[in-house]
């Protein structure tokens, strides 16, 4: 891979796509708007949530506030990149023109999974970050040079174990065609990683971390920054991270062979 | 002697394909138990196509061109069979291999929808590694020989159909490919369109000696720009050869307009062992075949009277319209 070429072909990608979004002033003003009210919204609702006994699950709110930083960073990065390109993948499947991506020489993945960026989820990671740091003052947490790469590897599985997820259930387009709810209920399974995995019962627990790893996704980031966290847990995420990533990037190939692109 | 750049060897496809009674309880029994059935849509074809050649692929709707376009340029998998485009195996994608192909879709556009069309093209040069000189070239060369100018910096959703497929082909033209595909270029556009669309593609083929392979329901298409047709009908090849040999062939007999000077000599003439198709007064339309158009006007002028003759060609979307509707046509 020619990794000069990528860099180039995705400084245009971010060029034409900004250019894309810049012709529209007023939807960027609104979804600015809807980024800082869902924030607001959310720990407003988490506030509701620990106003009885102050604790979930073992969790302060000050702690659950991390949980909801990293989620909202996460969510950032799935309104920036995953959700303008993933969700577009049905559409290239649909109406077939996945054809043009096949024909160019470029890797069909880097090309569909990295071509549109909505520069308003911008907004909410640079949220999410300030109020990780604010959480970070908080909670008294010590910034040291092994938290910080823990907390960055964990951050960056979280990303590709949610990337695969999507990016699996897009590709299945290619037998079924449709697949918009099965994304939805994607997303809304995403809204439970804002709560603490412990706060879950057993049953559930172990369905968000074997089935749909949700859990690995806000949790471990989490408990890395509040210390909790354990070798083996660390070491748990980055296996699945890299298990999905490998089997969504075989998935595709493996559905390319069935692509029978759109009739014309 | 030109190379072969594209040979197919008894190339099938099938798909599964489901169908639905209509009605709700169609569409119930549809959900529940949706019943599918292999169709073979392309049946073991084989066929050669030399360096350079702008070979026209005609059928009727559904006849299976597009299917084979598309496992030509390796976005389909073949069921059965083998291709080699350019001395390589279309669906295992090389980039090698895609760098020296197009396709072109009428119905399909890859421009980007809010911007102009010049920053589609210079995120393709980059995709097919050109630097920002060599693309700027190219697009001076290709906006020049398509007459493109200021549509070069108007978004895309602003321009004309006309317009669009001209910064299309521009766009699928950049990294200059040696094989062009084309599934029907032309479709929709006004007869101005489609002619200067013709020329830039007649002037590409001469000077970049590239190979065409097109599919197009407007027969003007297929008669101005390919000397070879392959004809599928429901995924078998019916006829492949020269297009001007399949006219004669399908199309044996001219017609011939005579205006005689005199009535007399028009009812002469009826009487004098041409086949006739009308008379009208002094005016008298006779079917000459082909072989014969020669001798046959000498006879008339060497003995009749004769104001003027108009030969008549048969309607080519006529007579090629015979052909995408019968399957064994004796040729």
């Amino acid at each position: 891979m020619n990794l000069r070429k990528y860099l180039k072909v995705y400084k245009k990608f971010l060029h034409t796509s900004l250019a894309s979004e810049l012709e529209y002033k007023t939807n960027i003003l609104v979804d600015l708007i809807t980024a800082i009210l869902s924030l607001v919204g959310s720990i407003f609702l988490l506030s509701i949530f620990f106003q009885n006994n102050g604790f979930i699950g073992g969790w302060k709110f000050e702690q659950a506030l991390i949980i909801q930083a990293i989620y909202t960073i996460l969510n950032g990065i799935t309104n920036t990149w995953f959700n303008p390109n993933l969700t577009e993948i049905v559409k290239h499947i649909r109406e077939g023109t996945l054809d043009f991506v096949l024909l160019k020489p470029i890797d069909s993945q880097f090309f569909i999974s990295l071509k549109k960026i909505n520069p308003s989820g911008f907004l909410e990671i640079m949220l999410g970050f300030l109020l990780l740091f604010f959480c970070i003052r908080i909670n008294q947490i010590n910034l040291n040079l092994s938290f910080l790469t823990l907390s960055l590897i964990t951050i960056s599985c979280s990303i590709c174990i949610l990337y695969s997820l999507w990016f699996f259930i897009s590709t299945t387009t290619i037998w079924f065609v449709k697949t918009w709810n099965a994304i939805e209920v994607l997303r809304s399974f995403l809204y439970i990683g804002r709560f603490p995995l412990s706060s879950f019962s057993f049953s559930l627990r172990i369905f968000f971390s074997v089935f749909i790893p949700i859990a690995f996704i806000t949790t471990i980031p989490s408990e890395v920054f509040l210390g909790l966290s354990v070798f083996w847990k660390i070491f748990l995420e980055i296996i699945v991270a890299t298990i999905f990533l490998i089997n969504s990037r075989k998935f595709w190939l493996f559905a390319l062979k069935f692509y029978s692109s759109a009739s014309s | 002697m030109l190379q072969n750049i594209i040979e197919v060897r008894n190339l099938s496809k099938s798909f599964d394909i489901s169908s639905k009674e209509p009605g709700l309880k169609g569409t119930i029994k549809h959900f529940f138990r949706r019943q599918t059935k292999s169709l073979k849509v392309i049946k073991d074809i084989s066929f050669e196509i030399k360096e350079g050649e702008i070979v026209g692929f005609l059928g009727a709707n559904g006849a299976g061109k597009t299917t084979i376009l598309k496992m030509l340029c390796g976005l389909i998998y073949p069921s059965e069979g083998s291709i080699l485009v350019s001395g390589y195996l279309p669906f295992s994608r090389k980039n090698n291999f895609l760098k020296n192909i197009t396709l072109i879709m009428g119905q399909k556009q890859q421009l980007i929808w809010d911007l102009p069309p010049i920053e589609s093209f210079y995120l393709n040069a980059s995709i097919y590694d050109l630097d920002k000189f060599e693309a700027k070239k190219r697009i001076k060369k290709l906006s020049e020989m398509l007459e493109i100018d200021e549509e070069l910096f108007i978004p895309v959703r602003k321009l004309s159909l006309g317009q669009r497929m001209k910064s299309e082909l521009l766009a699928a033209l950049i990294h200059e490919p040696n094989i062009l595909f084309l599934d029907e270029p032309t479709l929709g556009l006004d007869i101005n369109a489609q002619s200067n669309l013709r020329k830039f593609l007649q002037k590409y083929n001469k000077e970049t000696n590239a190979t065409i392979c097109l599919t197009s329901h407007y027969m003007k298409d297929i008669t101005s720009l390919c000397k070879r047709v392959i004809c599928v009908h429901e995924g078998a090849i019916s006829y492949d050869g020269k297009l001007d040999l399949l006219l004669k062939k399908l199309s044996p007999v001219k017609e011939i307009l005579i205006v005689c000077s005199s009535e007399e000599d028009a009812i002469k003439l009826e009487k004098s062992g041409f086949t006739v198709k009308n008379k009208i007064k002094n005016e008298i339309t006779i079917k000459i075949e082909n072989n014969s158009i020669t001798s046959s006007l000498k006879t008339i002028l060497n003995n009749f009277d004769i104001e003027d003759l108009f030969i008549n060609e048969p309607p080519i979307d006529e007579v090629i319209g015979k052909l995408l509707i019968k399957k064994d046509y004796d040729i």
